[in-house]
Formats: C-alpha cells, sequence, structure tokens
C-alpha cells in the first residue's frame, strides 16, 4: 500500500526550498489561499508557480508524509484497532485513546513547532486522516474536525495573541468542536438564530447548536453567531467559548447509526458571556471563514472516506483470499469476486486521485473548491459501494457484528450528510461549471 | 562518577514483518523489489533501549548514534531512527546489485562496526539479536569477539549502575539468567525489554533537521568480502492440513493410531 502513496515529491521539495526555481511563497500568496474561496480569481497571480515542476505521479508522497503514514499506520494497527469494536458498541471513545492521539502529535497536524505542533503541511494531515480511517472513521473524524476545522480556524484568523494562548493547548491537551449547524439551519446554515450581543467588555451568546462533532471530549469551541440580524448573513461573527464558561451546556447526545464513537451532541447557549478577545477575527466575518474552513475541511472528510473504502476492501480481500474457501476453493478465486474486487480498488483509486489532487491543488495556492466538493462526493459515494460490497464477499462473517465489516458500511453513510450533503456538492460543483461554461 | 554513555545502535533495513516473503525465480534470493521494508523489529528495541537510557539519565547519554549499511533506501530506517530519539545517523551506502548479492555478511557487519565503534569512541553498541530476514543472530557476538569487549546477549532487562557495571537479565530456557560486564561493551535485545515507541508527527520534523552522514565502504577500509556462497534458495514445503479430535480420548487414540505412543 505504501508505493500507492506516494507524493508530488518535487512540489513538496519546492515548497521547501522557497529560493530555488524563485518559488518562494510570499505573505501575500499566503494572504491569499486564505480569501482563495471566496475571491478565486484575485489570487490565481500570486498562486505558487508549479509551471516549471515536471508532473509526478499524484499518489507519490514527500518522504516526511510516507515515514507518517507508516507511523500511524501503525500506531492504529496496535493500539486503535483492538478497541474499535468496544467503543462502537459502548458509543464512546475512550479517553485514554484521545491521550495518545495527543501524545502521537496527531492533534496539531499543521501547527506551527514555537506553538507545540508538528509543523506539518496540509496533505501531511490528509494522509494521517486517511490512515486513521483505515481502521476506525470515529477516531479520524476526531482528529480531522480537531484540526481541519479548529485549528485552521485559530491559525488563519486568530491574533498573535490568540494563537499563542490556544494553540499550545490544542496541539497538546485540549479536544476541539466547531459549532456551525442548528436544530432550523443545516444545509441552509447561514440561516443560524444563535444570537450574539456586544456587553460592556466582550460578547453575549445565546441559542443552540446541533450536531456538534466531539462536544463530550472537547473544552473548546469555535461558534458562529449572528452579531446583527438586521445585516442577515453578513451579521454572524466566529467566537471561541470555553467549555467551563457559565451558561455553557451540553443538552442531548445523539444515538447514531455509524460513527458511534464519535460525539455528537446538541448545545445549549444560555446567556454565556465571553471576554472581548473571544472574538476570532473580525466581526461580520463568520460566514466568509466558515465557508474558508469548510472547503478546506472537506478534503479531509473525502481522505477519512477513501480511507474507510480502503479499510473495508483490504479487510474483505484478506477473508476472501486468505482464509474463506468454498467448493474446494479459496472464495477471492472466482471470476465472479474477482471482478467485483478489482472493480471497487479501481474506484477507490479514482476516488484518492481526487483527494490528493484537491490537496494539492490546496497547497500549491491553486483554486481547489470545485475539486474538493468532487472528492467529497465521489469518496463518500465509492466508501459506501464499497464497504457494502465488502460485507457481501464476506458472506455471513461480514454481516456479524465482530470485525470491522458492518461497522465500515454503517459509517460510511454519514459522508453524504456532513459538511455539506451530497446533493449540496453537487450544487457546488454545477454552479462553477455553469460560470466556466456560460458564453 | 558514572561514565557518559556514548551509544552504536546499527539498525538494518528488511522486508516487513508482516509481509509474507517469497524466493525469487531463479531462487538465488528471496525477492526483494515492490516489497514494503521497515526497520528490523529487533532494531527498534535497541533504539527504544538507547532513547530509555537517555531519559532514565543515570546514567548520562552523551549520544545515541544510529547506523545503517545498505542500499540507498536506508535513509528510511535512519530517519525513523531518529524520530525516534537517535541524536544523529551515518549511512554506510552499499550500492543495490539486486537480488542480496551485494549483502554483507555477519562478520563484514561486525568489522565495520567495530571501526566505526573507534572512530565515534563509543562505549556501548546496542544491537538486536538477529534480523528478521537472515536470522544469523551472529553480528553482536562477532563485534564482541574482534573488539574484546564483554556481551550480553538477548537481552530483556539492562540496568548500569554507578560505576559503569551493566546488568543483564536474558530469558533462557526455564527461568532468567542474569549477567554482568563492565564497559565498554555489546548488548543485543530480546522481543521483551521494551515496547518500541512510534514516532510522534513532532519528532519525526525533528528528525529531519537532525545529521546523516553519508559514508562508503572504502571510507572505513573494512574487507567486506564474502565467503559464503548462496547456493540455492528454497520456499518451505506447504504445510499439510492436520485433522482435528474431538476430546482427549480421542487424542489418545489417534496417537497410538499414528504409532506416536
Ligand atoms: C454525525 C454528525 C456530525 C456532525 N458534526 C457537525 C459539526 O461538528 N459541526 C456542525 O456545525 N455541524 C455538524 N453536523 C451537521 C451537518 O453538517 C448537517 O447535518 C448537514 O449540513 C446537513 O444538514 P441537515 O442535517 O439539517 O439536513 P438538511 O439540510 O435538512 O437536508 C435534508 C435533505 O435535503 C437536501 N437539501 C437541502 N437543501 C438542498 C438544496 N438546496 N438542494 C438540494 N437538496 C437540498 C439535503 O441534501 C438532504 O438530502 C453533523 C451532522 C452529523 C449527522
Amino acid at each position: 500500500m505504501s508505493s500507492f502513496t506516494k507524493a508530488l515529491r518535487p512540489l513538496a521539495r519546492a515548497a521547501s526550498r522557497p529560493s530555488s526555481l524563485g518559488l518562494r511563497i510570499t505573505p501575500e500568496s499566503h494572504q491569499c489561499l486564505r480569501t482563495l474561496t471566496t475571491t478565486p480569481n484575485l489570487c490565481q497571480a500570486h498562486a505558487l508557480d508549479i509551471s516549471s515542476i515536471p508532473p509526478t505521479p499524484i499518489t507519490h508522497l514527500s518522504e516526511t508524509e510516507s515515514l507518517m503514514a507508516d507511523s500511524i499506520r501503525k500506531f492504529a494497527t496496535e493500539t486503535i484497532l483492538p478497541k474499535v469494536r468496544a467503543m462502537d458498541e459502548a458509543e464512546s471513545m475512550d479517553p485514554a485513546l484521545v491521550e495518545q492521539l495527543f501524545e502521537q502529535g496527531l492533534m496539531g497536524i499543521e501547527i506551527p513547532e514555537e506553538y507545540g505542533g508538528a509543523g506539518m503541511n496540509f496533505t501531511a494531515g490528509i494522509v494521517g486522516i486517511e490512515e486513521l480511517a483505515r481502521v476506525d472513521p470515529s477516531v479520524s473524524v476526531l482528529v480531522d474536525v480537531h484540526n481541519t476545522l479548529v485549528n485552521t480556524a485559530i491559525l488563519k484568523y486568530g491574533t498573535e495573541e490568540s494563537k499563542r494562548k490556544w494553540l499550545p493547548r490544542l496541539a497538546t491537551e485540549t479536544v476541539g468542536s466547531f459549532c456551525l449547524s442548528e436544530p432550523a439551519s443545516g444545509s441552509d446554515a447561514f440561516a443560524l438564530k444563535t444570537k450574539a450581543e456586544k456587553i460592556a467588555d466582550g460578547y453575549k451568546i445565546s441559542g443552540s447548536k446541533m450536531w456538534i462533532t466531539n462536544s463530550v471530549e472537547a473544552d473548546f469551541f469555535i461558534v458562529f453567531a449572528n452579531l446583527d440580524p438586521s445585516k442577515g448573513y453578513k451579521g454572524i461573527t466566529a467566537f471561541v467559548v470555553e467549555k467551563s464558561a457559565k451558561g455553557f451546556s451540553i443538552a442531548k447526545k445523539e444515538k447514531k447509526l455509524g460513527i458511534r464513537a464519535s460525539s455528537t451532541c446538541v448545545i445549549n447557549f444560555d446567556d454565556v458571556e465571553i471576554p472581548k478577545d473571544q472574538l476570532l477575527g473580525d466581526e461580520g466575518q463568520g460566514y466568509k471563514y466558515a465557508i474558508g474552513l469548510l472547503n478546506e475541511g472537506r478534503i479531509g472528510i473525502a481522505a477519512q472516506m477513501t480511507g474507510l473504502a480502503l479499510g473495508a476492501w483490504e479487510n474483505a480481500a484478506g477473508y476472501v483470499w486468505n482464509d474463506r474457501k468454498q467448493f474446494n476453493q479459496l472464495v477471492g478465486e472466482f471470476q465472479g469476486m474477482q471482478h467485483q474486487l478489482a472493480q471497487a480498488y479501481t474506484e477507490i483509486c479514482a476516488a484518492r486521485a481526487l483527494v490528493y489532487n484537491a490537496s494539492r491543488k490546496k497547497e500549491a495556492g491553486l483554486d481547489f473548491v470545485r475539486d474538493a466538493a468532487m472528492a467529497k462526493l465521489y469518496a463518500s459515494q465509492v466508501a459506501g459501494r464499497v464497504s457494502g460490497q465488502a460485507i457481501e464477499w464476506m458472506g455471513g462473517m461480514g454481516f456479524v457484528r465482530e470485525g470491522i465489516a458492518e461497522k465500515m458500511f454503517r459509517d460510511s453513510k454519514i459522508g453524504a450528510i456532513y459538511e455539506g450533503t451530497s446533493n449540496i456538492q453537487l450544487t457546488t460543483i454545477a454552479k462553477l461549471l455553469q460560470k466556466e461554461y456560460t458564453k | 562518577m558514572p561514565t557518559p554513555l556514548k551509544i552504536l545502535v546499527p539498525v538494518k533495513r528488511v522486508i516487513d514483518y508482516a509481509v509474507k516473503p517469497r524466493v525469487n525465480k531463479a531462487r538465488t534470493a528471496v525477492e526483494t523489489s515492490g516489497v514494503k521494508h521497515s526497520m528490523n523489529p529487533f532494531d527498534e528495541l535497541s533504539i527504544e533501549a538507547a532513547v530509555r537510557m537517555r531519559e532514565s539519565k543515570n546514567p548520562p547519554v552523551d549520544d545515541i548514534l544510529a547506523l545503517s549499511a545498505g542500499p540507498a533506501k536506508c535513509v528510511d530506517v535512519l530517519r525513523t531512527a531518529m524520530a525516534m530519539g537517535a541524536d544523529r545517523s551515518i549511512h554506510v551506502e552499499i550500492p543495490d546489485a539486486g537480488q542480496g548479492q551485494a549483502e554483507l555478511e555477519p562478520l563484514g557487519v561486525a568489522k565495520l562496526l567495530a571501526k566505526v565503534v573507534a572512530d565515534e569512541g563509543r562505549n556501548l553498541v546496542i544491537l538486536g539479536k538477529q534480523s528478521i530476514d537472515d536470522d544469523s543472530s551472529q553480528t553482536g557476538q562477532m563485534l564482541a569477539g574482534l573488539l574484546g569487549w564483554g556481551q550480553a546477549t538477548q537481552a530483556s532487562k539492562i540496568e548500569i549502575d554507578d560505576s559503569d557495571r551493566v546488568t543483564v537479565t536474558r530469558e533462557v530456557d526455564g527461568g532468567v539468567e542474569t549477567v554482568r560486564f563492565p564497559l565498554p561493551g555489546i548488548i543485543t535485545t530480546d522481543l521483551r525489554l521494551n515496547e518500541p515507541r512510534y514516532a510522534s508527527l513532532p519528532n519525526i520534523m525533528k528528525a529531519k533537521k537532525k545529521k546523516l552522514e553519508k559514508k562508503s565502504l572504502s571510507d572505513y577500509g573494512v574487507d567486506e568480502r564474502r565467503r559464503l556462497k548462496t547456493v540455492k534458495v528454497e520456499e518451505p514445503p506447504p504445510r499439510k492440513g492436520g485433522g482435528k479430535v474431538e476430546d482427549v480420548d480421542g487424542l489418545i487414540a489417534k496417537l497410538k493410531e499414528l504409532g506416536a505412543i
């Protein structure tokens, strides 16, 4: 499998050696990455020039990325795998495991070393999320939301002071949550009703959020609330709220079909007062931040889904080609089975190509919004299909609540729902296409 | 005052333990191309042992040097060793002649290590008790012989006291054996010595900045000529399926039938 995941090495090299080839990533181009999602055209001029880099296979990883993939794969199979079934049955994440995720540095992948993180690149995070999902998509989403939505929010929009305050904690001990959805606003996220109000030395937040991943484990919440409903979505503002704040409460923990070890809760904000410095970025910019974060975050969910598909496929392949015999031969030797396995693997590879391409484009400062949407749409479809077939390939052994086969199938469904449903991805893709093809 | 340790940990790049080795078409060696490789598992134990010595601070550890001799790809295992906690590393590059032909024999490796021990002023070498590819289980012992140092093989526990005495517990048939030698010396590691850590992400990044020296065999002037010629490599015969018996009586009846009792 390691040959499968190898990166765009010349690109990684060029990025780490800014002086060569004149491929310097200037502060402007960083700025540009940030605003890319809302004003893509402005960015083209500043994007990392990759025209002189010889193309390499999209599956090619940098030395660091492959070392990391190896280390996480080992950690996942030796440490997480033995707990997967029990955590799913108990519908809870083992706190000792969360602690180990911090020890491994998995909770601060992109956080710079000076703030206690690993200081790795975006694709390293994608590799990590995928490797974890091969073994447990619940653990994978905990790491995914924490890194791609929460840490990135502080990294991109936090002041220097708030970075110094929060990033070391997020990298080493505090789990984070991202609170956008509400009971009455899901796909139409910016119709959110949670209100924020300016008070003497800060803000007061009231309302409720729904479907919040990590809320049991988290102490740190990024909350989107409307500071000025008269301005519509342009009143939406991002805040940092700690679990210990007065008026914060978890109202209900959902019982789910899949990713059951990942906590999902309803949260109430009952006049929660927070200090001024817990405003994230600027007032009224929250909707832009949410769009930008979710555009990137989607690549993470896509990676969760390709990891899941790969894990389900490998689990079944191991069984049909090594263990199970019928009619005096391994069931995986029947051509009818072989063709299905081959078709499924081909689809996984196609999905992974979309995921890694979106990720590398984001790193290169190119417009990746459509790529991310396509990756997430397709990866979740492939995950659903392959994990479902994998159960059939294993017969009764795939259907029982032992091993990971049936769990992967249940877990796959969420890929078509969170961080934008499949319909919403299709809408994004179609809108961008129509723009391009309108004469 | 205990002498600060200068540790050498040789690490070998081998076919990953989870991969089923297959004999090549020419039946001269095990197929290595396109096969996943990683650090010899016993060498992970050695690195872990060295890093734990550093963490316990008693005796103090000055320097942990990892070394690998082999093809260019050995750099991967050295990076892993440094991500686990080795301070620096040396890669003695041996061009890959394909199909294991260029591989050093244990004696060649031991001679090379003896040279490195002298050049780098080492006073402790921790090696795996064997590498899982050719299972020779000779390098540590030969190195001790060449250097004239004490050795303790197959360590399951290591203690070093304030007067530079190394006490090693080894698991032997029917119990444990405790041996002691004064520094400098050689230790080879066994499975129950420790549980090697995973390279954490921040440490993988730190390892990128650690020093990795490139050397060749000629830099050490070691006579590494092979003394053995591989005549033939064959896979073990496939296992024949056994039968199942219901109970103890069935077992006894079966053993009688086979003339075993
Ligand atoms: C397990 C889990 C974890 C989650 N974690 C988080 C989290 O951490 N933070 C957070 O903020 N949110 C989270 N969510 C919320 C998630 O993002 C929403 O569920 C998702 O955006 C869909 O919203 P909804 O459930 O309200 O569905 P709805 O918006 O009610 O959609 C219902 C159906 O209508 C379709 N539909 C809606 N609008 C359109 C349209 N314009 N065109 C075509 N079809 C449309 C949808 O595709 C869907 O099929 C999580 C959800 C789940 C289930």
